[in-house]
């Protein structure tokens, strides 16, 4: 029997017996399937959480007040009061400052808003016209802070579209509407488009103001709670926190960079804490994974063995009829490759759409890598023909007769 | 043993026992037994049930080895041979016919008496007409797309008779090949064997009937494993109707 002939021989045998084909197609089809879904999963939520962070804005450096190092004291960051304005105004004007193209000041708190009857609890930032720039908000409706706003200290808030929700019931449009927030009247002139909010602050639920208004008529103080600071690229992310580093030390005096009463943070810090998170997560998955490629591998080692006894006596019978060893083990070994293709061809197709659908339940991004299908049909695909080989080398070894008796 | 000569020995076995042992307990299934068949003789083995019938078949065959003794199949040492040349040995020399007919599961009876030549390599072609021409002598024309298990145990029996011929052995080896079979279907089947012996070739048969044994031009008796009588069949029966319609002989 040549090759050709073998595999046709093969394929009558695996239609004749349809149930054991089924079974052991069924095992490899769970085994890589499941490892498909489980792993492009864990790397659409990481995927996720890295376009979330990258969408808070690019290029990003933050400077916040706090004491880093101080004596006995140690400053939480953004808890100081060491940042003021002159600060941030510093290092726009600053000519030691090469790679900085936007800087935005920042004052937030919390604040009792109402409008008309009802009354909620939002976040208020008083802010430059530049940091709809460096934080990517764009509007809906109306327009943002202006630079005569900020010199005016006009009373005129921009808010998202969550506060829209919570203050203004109906679907009027808010923009010309009032609001009163720390008891003073807002003129409403912008709503925010929605970014989204799932990240780790709800970018829709702000109310933006004019920072000098913000100092004047709810904080009550010159200082400033961050610093928003974009870098001219991402190659330069490092110079630009070197040189704001520097600027502000000298501005406050400091020699030692360890006793710093501020701290940077860049956009890539968050990002590598947010991926050894989700590394996490995917490791947990992978190890899931792992587990389902061992139940798929054992259930179609399962089938394969069970199916010694009755594929024992075929071998006795085709021995006696004259199979040679060889010719026998090359026959069992194509039937398991083509298992093998077979249940690998519909895991990986039940894998994707399995992971395809729950991408699309989860709202994450929908990815399949290679080296997980690569896994799991190697895993599988390996199992399934070790399996069915094994047995078979070990009935052609045996006396015609005693393979045609086996119980 | 020369090649050349006229009454040329094709099976010797010398002393050959069988013994199973199955826990404590020792079977001896064969015991000593000695005997040489000629070229073109037509055999049969007659004896109780259990008693070592089928084991001494299955040696003949070289489907299993004796515990002792030498087994001598056309003046080669079966013991020394591989596993390979057994296999080319079974495949060419020998059509075995099981006792209990040992066919493939749910595989058409063409398939099953297709199954030999395959592993001779003939043409695909060649094989279907050589199994429809084997299953048509059995008398299964009709039944050769049937499956094996929708087959009754007589007609299983022909499809594993249809098998056994089918590569023209030298050598026939026939474990109770009427065994399920009606009378007249077996005379059938005696018939064929006639053909075959007529082309010169050897049957051995082991039969427990003395009518399908009054076939065979000598009877080899075996009682507990032990050859006890060899007897020359004088009243031979060579019942064959219309020799003329055979295709061959
Ligand atoms: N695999 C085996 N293990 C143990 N004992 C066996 C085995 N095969 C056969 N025997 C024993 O060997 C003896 C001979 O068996 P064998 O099959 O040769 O008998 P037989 O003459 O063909 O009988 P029958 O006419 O019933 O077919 C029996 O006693 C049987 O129990
Ligand atoms: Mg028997």
């Amino acid at each position: 029997m040549d090759i050709r002939e073998q595999v046709v021989e093969s394929f009558r045998t695996l239609t004749v017996n349809k149930l054991r084909t089924g079974l052991a197609i069924l095992g490899i089809v769970i085994g890589i399937g499941s490892v498909i879904a489980l792993i492009s999963l864990g790397q659409g939520s990481q995927q996720m959480v890295q376009n979330q962070i990258q969408s808070l804005g690019a290029n990003l450096l933050t400077v916040q007040p706090g004491f880093s190092q101080s004596g006995s004291v140690r400053g939480a960051a953004g808890g100081g009061t060491t940042l003021t304005l002159d600060d941030a105004l510093a290092l726009s004007t600053d000519p030691t400052i090469t790679t900085v193209k936007n800087v935005s000041p920042e004052v937030s708190s919390r604040q009792q808003v109402t409008a008309g009857r009802n009354n909620a609890n939002e976040q208020v930032y008083g802010v430059y016209p530049a940091y709809a720039d460096i934080h990517k908000i764009t509007l809906s409706s109306g327009s943002f802070v202006t630079t005569s706003d900020l010199a005016a200290q006009r009373k005129v808030a921009v808010i998202g579209p969550q506060v829209v929700t919570d203050l203004f019931a109906t679907d009027a449009n808010p923009v010309g509407q009032k609001i009163r927030v720390k008891g003073q009247e807002y003129t409403v002139i912008g709503v925010t488009a929605s970014k989204g909010g799932t990240g780790f602050q709800n970018q829709d639920a702000i109310i933006y103001i004019p920072l000098s208004t913000a100092q004047k008529s709810i904080t009550g103080s010159s200082s400033i709670n961050s610093i928003s600071v974009e870098a001219a690229s991402q190659d330069v992310m490092t110079t630009a926190e070197d040189q704001v580093g520097y600027a502000l030390l000298k501005r406050h005096k400091i020699a030692d960079p360890t006793q710093a009463d501020f701290s940077i943070f860049s956009q890539q810090d968050i990002l590598n804490t947010a991926s050894s998170v989700t590394g996490t997560f995917t490791s947990l998955l992978s190890g899931i994974a792992a587990i389902s490629l061992l139940v798929g591998g054992i259930g179609i080692m399962n089938i394969m063995l069970v199916t010694v006894t009755e594929r024992t006596r075929e071998i006795g019978l085709r021995k006696a009829l004259g199979a040679k060893r060889a010719t026998i083990i090359r026959q069992f070994l194509i039937e398991s490759i083509i298992l093998t293709i077979l249940g690998g061809c519909i895991g990986m197709a039940f894998g994707a759409t399995v992971s395809f659908i729950l991408s699309k339940v989860l709202s994450i991004p929908f990815t399949i890598t290679m080296s997980s299908v690569l896994l799991s049909i190697g895993v599988s695909g390996g199992i399934g023909i070790i399996f069915g080989w094994y047995p078979a080398r070990t009935a052609a070894k045996l006396q015609p007769i005693e393979a045609l008796r086996y119980e | 043993m020369p090649k050349n000569q006229k009454n040329q020995t094709v099976i010797s076995v010398e002393n050959i026992s069988k013994v199973y042992q199955v826990g404590e307990v020792e079977t001896v299934a064969l015991d000593t037994v000695s005997f040489t068949i000629a070229k073109g003789e037509f055999v049969a083995i007659m004896g109780p049930s259990g008693s070592g019938k089928s084991t001494l078949m299955h040696i003949l065959g070289a489907l299993d080895t004796p515990t002792s003794g030498t087994y001598t199949l056309d003046g080669e040492l079966v013991s020394s041979l591989s596993d390979d040349e057994l296999a080319d040995i079974r495949n060419r020399k020998i059509g075995f016919i099981f006792q209990a007919f040992n066919l493939l599961p749910r595989t058409t009876a063409l398939h099953n008496v297709m199954l030999p030549m395959a592993y001779a390599g003939i043409p695909v072609a060649e094989r279907e007409e050589r199994a429809a021409d084997a299953l048509t002598k059995v008398g299964l024309a009709n039944r050769i797309h049937h499956y094996s298990n929708q087959l009754s145990g007589g007609q299983q029996q022909r499809v594993a008779i249809a098998r056994g011929i089918v590569m023209d052995p030298a050598i026939l080896l026939a474990d109770e090949p009427t065994g399920n079979i009606a009378s007249n279907q077996a005379d059938e089947v005696m018939e064929i064997f006639h053909t075959i012996h007529r082309q010169g070739h050897t049957i051995v048969m082991i039969t427990h009937e003395p009518d399908i044994a009054a076939h065979a031009e000598r009877i080899l008796h075996i009682k507990d494993g032990k050859l006890v009588n060899d007897e020359r069949n004088t009243q031979k029966t060579q019942r064959v109707r219309k020799p003329e319609d055979r295709k061959t002989g």
